[in-house]
């Protein structure tokens, strides 16, 4: 099996233009597409205090035109090409992507660069994209059970200071003062081509395509790179207890937040953690589901994570590995808490069993070998890790790194997930609707 | 930094604004190697090599449907707790078992039913296809449904269905599927929790027995695999499978237009409006021309729909129309989920929009981009090993093969801007529709009752 956890070797050609634009060029001809992303060292963390959302309005914002596409156009030449296209916003960065056939690769090139180089703000656009995502967040938060729960939820409980604890979806008053001006000083601080990578992969020549690359985002001028902040508060001093109620909720959900480690001092330890997410929650098999679901049947559901936003090695330190359980009314939470405690003491002391660290390695590859088969996840993991972690080859390495992750290292990540160390969200059903 | 930009100098360069670079050569692909074949047990087998990656995909689907002719039928309850329950073990193998066997080959199962079918979705490393066929074998031959589980499982079930129909979009589908189909077994695509509460082990373990047939139902692999290989041990571990033909869905009732229904829901921010008419299925020659006019309405971002209702009005964050298919033909469904108070006016872009579709049709322009983006989105769809495999698996489940999609492109290339001003006309007029709005009624219903064509309870 050894064979299968390694990812194939791939070429992956890194460069820099003058203007400090990072390029990665991973030739794939295993179809005839092409896929191209732009990875902007910007997310929701960086956002001003006042104006919660606003890196994530900006990213919509990045659709509505550039000098040479009127509003829509952008969607269209896409589309019209064959493509599919998106952007999303997470706690360290924003990215825009598309994915095209093959035909479409200098079309798709200048799409990107024009909005680098020059967007169109308009105000028309700005309100009419603030309507637009208050919607968004309708749809996704306020009008459905466990909206935002438990990204936008937990952070205000495990974390003090705004940009870790505030909500990156933005609250209504603060999208409905964004104003032009701001998204003015937002692109011209962040969005500057040495803020940013950029990531072409699929059915490329990578000289050809170092050509198209020079002649589309090359004349972008050279701006001032921001100084990235530093994120780091101090962990929790204790444990912390909020409640919040959910008015669309039919059963009552808790979550506990607990801090991983930094990815960039300790990558090993970091993953133990990913992995002891995936011996905990991942599978009929693992500890929590036969625990909680099967033996003391007290959830619903339960499911651990390492990353705040569900994928491991997405944002810099500090980031969050959260335990979610949805469970019945009659259900103590207590009970709940006290059971995955016991677990992980029980982890911490023995380690895991290496059949089962064996099957969680297995099963990682197995995920990692799907997601690489799908162009745009590929890319888009490759350029979060050259651009979040300094590596995209880290993106192809996971499966090797998983596996060589030791029992006592999952024993010493169970045994770090303190309860006097963490936030505990409860979530009660308002039974309004 | 000095001297900030406003928004309008950060908008235009010296240079001014560009031309945008035409499209280039577009290689094309061989078909991959591929077997496709019906075993002595009625149960067709399609293998295909797609060696990207060393994993293999796997899809079965049976058909499931409920032809007890009863309206208090409990089959779709009965159904829903054994796709639930079938992984609690076999007379081999413990829950824990089963699960163990495929993590150690990096693979996973998952069984999900519908009121067409009971579908099986599973991958494996590509070494690991004899495990995963072992297991698949041992579920669909000796699942056991033990008791205690299977009681345990319900409970779940039942917290999981209340879980879901608290989700807007769920009773929307609830509310729209009766609209349209009345008591038709299509409807039953969640059971309530009392039905589910109701089933008994006897008759889940009744069910599998009977209903869960090789006949008339198709398994897809697709990886990094020999096909005729793949069909060998397909055979060889199905070899136990046999006795007769899967119940295939009867066909619906036919849709009939008729007034939107208001369905409350209080104290809801946003509204779901779901608007459906009948259509044509993938052999009919209008297709590939109902799928391009399809497209310009709603079926993608550039659409009318899309660029009216979100990024003009700012009404809502998506607007949709797609085609929803059965074994028998398709129907329109058109949707969208905007904030109470625009409920109306959004009701009337939708309206204004399908009827300027049947009557001011798509331009040239519109066709062509609509035609691009489904060969290309197509195409894209099919270069992962699990797109490939779900989209075979759907073109088999309604008696097509990989040919289709292979030659649809031609048939789309193939489409005249008049044939889709045909079809324009032909099935989106406003007339045809029916549907509902799920919304605040004390909120939603004065602005409703005024645009009038919407029942208010």
């Amino acid at each position: 099996m050894t064979s299968s956890v390694t990812a194939p070797a791939r070429g992956l050609h890194r460069r820099v233009l003058d203007n400090g634009l990072r390029v990665l060029l991973v030739p794939d001809a295993a179809a005839p597409v092409v896929g191209i992303a732009v990875h902007v060292d910007v997310g929701f963390r960086s956002e001003p205090e006042g104006r919660t959302g606003f890196a994530h309005l900006f990213e919509h914002l990045m659709f509505q035109g550039s000098e040479s596409l009127e509003k829509l156009a952008h969607f269209r030449h896409v589309q019209s090409s064959g493509g599919v296209f998106n952007g999303s916003t997470h706690q360290d960065y924003t990215n825009y992507f598309e994915v095209l056939p093959s035909a479409a690769l200098e079309r798709a090139l200048f799409l990107e660069a024009d909005r680098l180089r020059a967007p169109r703000l308009t105000h028309e656009n700005l309100r009419n994209q603030v309507d637009v995502v208050k919607e968004e967040i309708r749809l996704n938060v306020l009008n459905r059970p466990y909206g935002g729960f438990p990204w936008i939820l937990l952070p205000p409980v495990l974390y003090d200071t705004y940009p870790n604890a505030h909500n990156g979806y933005g609250d209504f008053t603060d999208l409905e003062q964004a104003s032009l001006d701001d998204a003015a000083a937002f692109f011209d601080a962040y969005y500057a081509p040495g803020n940013a990578v950029l990531t072409v992969v699929g059915d490329l020549d990578p000289d050809e395509t170092a050509a198209l690359v020079d002649k589309h985002f090359g004349d972008i001028p050279a701006r001032a790179v921001p100084t990235r902040p530093s994120f780091a508060e101090p962990p929790p001093d204790g444990e912390r207890r909020e409640s919040v109620v959910d008015a669309n909720a039919p059963l009552p959900a808790l979550a506990l937040g607990h801090r991983l480690p930094d990815p960039h001092a300790d990558l090993p330890g970091y993953l133990a953690h990913a992995v002891l997410a995936s011996l905990l929650t991942d599978g009929e098999a693992a500890r929590l589901t036969q625990r909680l679901v099967y033996g003391d049947e007290l959830v619903t559901d339960v499911s651990a994570s390492c990353g705040l936003m569900g994928a491991p090695l997405d944002a810099r330190d500090p980031d969050t590995f959260t335990v979610t359980a949805v469970y019945p009314g009659t259900v103590d939470p207590q009970r709940i808490i006290g059971a995955v405690d016991d677990e992980l003491a029980t982890l911490a002391a023995d380690g895991p069993d290496p059949d089962e660290l064996r099957r969680v390695t297995a099963r990682w590859a197995s995920s990692l070998h799907r997601e690489h088969d799908r162009l745009m996840s590929r890319m888009l993991a490759l350029g979060s890790a050259e651009l979040v972690q300094g590596r995209a080859e880290l993106a192809d390495e996971l499966p090797g790194l998983i596996a060589a992750v030791e029992p006592s290292a999952v024993a010493a990540a169970a045994g770090s997930l303190r309860p006097d160390q963490r936030a505990v969200l409860t979530v009660t059903p308002g039974g309004a609707a | 930094m000095t001297g900030r930009r406003s928004a309008e100098e950060i908008g235009s360069t010296p240079t001014g604004p560009r031309a945008l670079p035409p499209l280039g050569p577009q290689r094309s692909v061989p078909a991959p190697e591929e077997v496709d074949t019906v075993l002595g047990s009625g149960l067709r087998v399609v293998a295909v090599r797609r060696p990207d990656v060393p994993m293999v995909e796997l899809r079965l689907r049976v058909p499931f449907a409920d032809t007890s002719g009863r309206d208090d039928s409990a089959h779709a309850a009965v159904a829903e707790v054994l796709a639930t329950t079938i992984l609690s073990g076999t007379s081999s193998r413990s829950r824990v078992g089963i699960d163990d066997d495929l993590a150690g080959v990096g693979g996973e199962i998952g069984f999900s039913v519908d009121p067409e079918r009971l579908s099986v979705s599973g991958h494996a490393l590509a070494d690991g296809l004899d495990t995963l066929l072992d297991v698949l074998a041992d579920l669909v031959l000796a699942a056991t449904h033990p008791d205690d589980e299977l009681a345990r499982e319900r409970e779940r079930l039942v917290e999981r269905i209340e879980l879901a129909s608290a989700q807007p979009s769920v009773i929307a589908r609830r509310a729209l599927q009766e609209r349209r189909y009345g008591a038709h077994p299509v409807t039953r695509e969640m059971p309530r929790p009392e039905e589910v509460t109701a089933v008994t082990a006897d008759a889940v373990r009744s069910l599998q027995a009977s209903a869960l047939l090789p006949g008339g139902s198709v398994l897809v692999l697709v990886g990094d695999l020999d096909p005729a290989d793949a069909v060998a041990r397909v055979e060889k571990a199905l070899a136990g499978w046999s006795g007769g033909r899967a119940a295939p869905l009867p066909a619906l009732p036919e849709l009939r237009a008729r007034d939107l229904l208001l369905v409350d829901r209080p104290g809801a921010v946003q509204s779901q409006l779901r608007l459906s008419a009948p259509a044509v299925g993938r052999t009919d020659p209008r297709y590939p021309a109902l799928q391009l006019a399809n497209l310009a309405l709603g079926g993608y971002f550039s659409s009318r729909l899309v660029e009216n209702l979100r990024e003009d009005k700012g009404y809502t964050y998506h607007a949709s129309s797609s085609l929803e298919l059965d074994p028998h033909g398709a129907v329109l469904a058109v949707e969208t989920d905007v904030a109470s108070e625009v409920t109306g006016p959004a009701l009337l872009e939708a309206r204004y929009e399908l009827g300027r579709l049947a009557v001011v049709p798509p331009t040239e322009d519109e066709v062509e981009s609509a035609r691009r983006y489904l060969v290309g989105s197509l195409l894209i769809s099919m270069t992962t090993q699990a797109g490939y495999a779900s989209t075979v698996a759907a073109l088999a489940a309604h008696g097509l093969s990989s040919s289709w999609v292979r030659e649809h492109p031609a048939r789309l290339e193939a489409v005249t801007t008049d044939e889709v001003a045909a079809a324009a006309t032909e099935f989106f007029a406003p007339t045809r529709f029916t549907g509902v709005v799920v919304a605040d009624a004390a909120r939603t219903g004065p602005g409703l009752h005024a645009l009038g064509g919407v029942e208010i309870p």
